[in-house]
């Protein structure tokens, strides 16, 4: 989806987000994203994934609608240098944010290569975009419909152990991003993964999205949201997410009802 | 309480003026009808309820007058305190909302949240003589009800904007601070844009303080007047990541930058098990509950937190008001732990009162050691240990010592930690060269509340650590001032 916002498109860096608010008293606040950005046209493109309610209600949106509020581009961006060789996984919809890192990888003179993770062929996305940086892209899928039959962390495992990485760069689910950090850990490759936790304001005030990073406690949306996958409690964090997990379901629930739309179609 | 009919005599009586110094000092004090705790307990409303007009006019016939009215001393936005009382022992309640004008734009906010017993009402001559604090003239709850009445009428003043400078000011946040600069630099004239990160105006006012102290109506009502003044405000704009301070200032050609960005970074309990699922920031707690409305599950998106036993650690204004949420929200038992006593409880006594009635508990002088969690992480409870009161430290207060070999295990599944905010660190961040202490709170000269960067001044909580409303509004009117002093020599 892309969305005019000027102020936010001049300013974003690869790693970036946002978070939007679908406007009234009672929409709750998601933090999202950048995929890619146009700074001519004032635009900012993101990609999500129906799973809660107000991605639902973004999913209904047309043609000129409005987005009452997006605020950002919040936290760090991508620490981008010429590294060497860059290793950048994505999975699912992490595809998305991993693109303007990639394109920028490449463009600082690293050699990148890249992997595509999925659950099934038709939830593949940006491939075209993808190989454009990288040619020799990796596709894996858990069924097997498309590229090789596997997890992201076989070939990540094979590129460590004969490509030898300088850096890696993984962004999808946080299991997915716990596994690529403990795969890369025994051949010492410097991790980045990209946590997109539980948020509120997204400018320090609440302190909902904190981790534990290296023992410290960070706060994803001021001091992240990249941190060295290697230093992350990935326990905690998961358990975290999970904090609204029963609100969630009835929530979401609730949503397929009111929309009219069928549990399992989006 | 008087009835109605006693108070109808006594209010005719005062309108006739015919009361002495010494029959004044007989005017019962008028206590501030409440919503009964057993009832409000089960909803978001307002607990105080406002004085009725016949109160309002008793209350204020009890002030003597006096010549040298400490009063107005004790107030951080030198109200004109006895004029705007004598108006509204006189039944003029116009007369009296334009005499609070002229020195406060948030009189229904700041009637509900100043501290009084430490400013305006601590020095009241009226308490002094009955030596009784508590037996000074009810100003806050004169300026709410005056105030209130006015907004019912749906009689506003709107301050008067001298013709424009074509001096352009940018005001970072839209809290107290901010909100009393911005209309003072908008009076003199210049062109003002304020710029608040949320989604909607207000700051602490909106995610902070709950309903049931400052209904939220009154808020949006209060930034309306700035709007009406000819203010603009830009919502989802954070300075330091939409814009930097520098950019706004070299780029968009900002002549004066006032920061008002407040104390948003919640401190943590800094004990192990801090970040386990349950343990929240009152920030997080309150901002959930009140900008997001997440009390009210039926339309709102944002999660409630569901809780029986609550924890609330710390022994402040926020604390009482995440302590009163959560019993709002529905726990069943909720206690503030606090290390000190409760002599040194830094909340105001009427919250404290208010919490008491409430149900919450308090267990005094005793720390928390450790969060303890299940196998998926969520919080089972915390190991307490208790303290004894040690010498003062720097702040004047006696500080807590624990004692070895108290520690003990209490239940909780909800953990709130409201032991105060740090300062942002965003805009330091992002404009390194702006100078800061060890706290992170902005260095400003104290005359001016001007910062290290020319040009840029500062006010509230970036400056104060975490305070309060109205001395955060003082700063914002003392830092327009100076201001409007820099534009006019620019």
């Amino acid at each position: 989806m892309d969305i005019e916002c000027p102020l936010v498109a001049r300013q974003h860096k690869a790693g970036q987000f946002i978070i939007l608010q679908l406007g009234g008293d009672f929409n709750e606040r998601i933090p999202l994203t950048v995929a890619d950005k146009d700074v001519e046209k004032g635009t900012i493109t993101i990609v999500f994934q129906t799973v809660g309610a107000t991605t639902h209600l973004l999913a209904r949106k047309n043609v000129g609608d409005d987005i009452p509020n997006i605020l950002g581009p919040l936290g760090h961006p991508t620490d981008i240098e010429k590294f060497g060789k860059v290793v950048c996984v994505g999975g699912g919809i992490g595809v998305a944010p991993l693109y303007p890192i990639a394109q920028a990888m490449k463009a600082a003179g690293n050699d990148v290569k890249i992997i595509i993770g999925a659950r099934t062929k038709n939830l593949v996305i940006m491939e075209d975009k993808m190989r454009s940086i990288d040619p020799d892209l990796t596709i894996v899928t858990d069924d097997g419909s498309y590229g090789r039959k596997a997890l992201v962390t076989v070939p990540l495992k094979e590129f460590c152990e004969n490509w030898h990485p300088d850096e890696a760069v993984a962004i999808g689910p946080p299991v997915m991003m716990k596994f690529c950090a403990l795969t890369t850990q025994p051949f010492g490759v410097k991790t980045v993964v990209s946590l997109n936790t539980i948020m509120i304001d997204g400018t320090g005030m609440c302190g909902g999205c904190r981790v534990s990073i290296g023992g410290q406690t960070k706060f994803v949306c001021v001091d992240g949201p990249e941190f060295d996958g290697h230093q992350v409690d990935w326990n905690n964090m998961l358990s975290r997410l999970g904090t609204f997990k029963p609100q969630e379901a009835e929530e979401h629930h609730r949503c397929h009802l009111d929309l009219g739309i069928p549990e399992g179609k989006a | 309480m008087k009835s109605a009919k006693e108070l109808d005599e006594i209010a005719a009586k005062l309108r006739k003026n015919s009361y002495t110094p010494k029959e004044r000092m007989a005017i019962p004090l008028q206590e501030m009808p409440v919503q009964a705790p057993e009832v409000r307990i089960h909803n978001m409303d307002e607990v105080a309820l406002g004085f009725s007009e016949n109160q309002a006019i008793v209350e204020a016939s009890r002030c003597l007058g006096c010549k040298n009215h400490p009063c107005v001393e004790g107030c951080p936005v030198r109200i004109d305190i006895p004029g705007f009382v004598s108006h509204v022992a006189s039944g003029d309640m116009k007369g009296a909302y334009s005499v609070i004008s002229q020195s406060s734009l948030l009189p229904a906010i700041c009637g509900r949240v100043c501290p009084q017993e430490n400013q305006c009402q601590k020095f009241c001559t009226v308490g002094k003589m009955h030596k009784d604090i508590e037996q000074s003239v009810g100003i806050g709850r004169l300026e709410r009800y005056v105030a209130d009445a006015m907004s019912a009428q749906g009689y506003e003043i709107i301050p008067e904007v001298a013709a424009a400078t074509g001096k352009k000011v940018a005001v970072v946040g839209s809290g107290p601070a901010s909100i009393a600069a911005a209309a003072d630099l908008r009076k003199a004239g210049h062109e003002v844009f304020m710029f608040e990160a949320l989604h909607k105006g207000g700051g602490v006012l909106v995610y902070g303080i709950p309903e049931f102290r400052l209904p939220k109506k009154i808020v949006a009502s209060e930034i309306g007047k700035l709007e009406k003044m000819g203010v603009h405000i830009q919502t989802n704009f954070l300075v330091g990541r939409t814009m930097t301070l520098d950019a706004l200032m070299k780029e968009e050609g900002f002549d004066a930058v006032f920061v008002g960005s407040g104390a948003g970074l919640p401190k943590l309990l800094g004990v192990p098990g801090e970040n386990l699922v349950g343990v929240f920031s009152a920030n997080e707690y309150l901002t959930r509950s009140n900008l997001m409305h997440s009390y009210d599950p039926d339309h709102a998106l944002t999660p409630a937190i569901k809780s029986e036993k609550v924890a609330v650690f710390g022994g402040g204004n926020v604390a009482m008001d995440a302590a009163r949420t959560a019993l709002r929200l529905g726990a069943s038992e909720v206690t503030i732990v606090y290390r000190r006593s409760e002599n040194e409880l830094p909340a105001r006594h009427e919250e404290v009162g208010h919490a008491k009635e409430e149900g919450v508990h308090f267990l005094f002088l005793h720390a928390p050691v450790e969060v303890q969690g299940d196998d998926k992480g969520r919080v089972t409870g915390v190991v307490l240990q208790t303290c004894v009161l040690g010498e003062p430290d720097a702040s004047g207060r006696r500080s807590p010592v624990p004692v070895e070999g108290s520690e003990k295990f209490y239940q909780f599944d909800t953990v709130i930690a409201a032991i105060g905010n740090g300062s942002n660190p965003l805009i330091k961040m992002t404009t390194p060269q702006i100078e800061t202490n060890r706290r992170g709170n902005f260095i400003v000269n104290e005359e001016t509340l001007e910062t290290s960067i020319p040009g840029v001044f500062a006010g509230g909580d970036i400056v104060l650590g975490a305070a309060t409303v109205i001395l955060a509004m003082g700063q914002g009117r003392q830092a327009a001032k100076a201001m409007n002093e820099y534009l006019s020599g620019k």
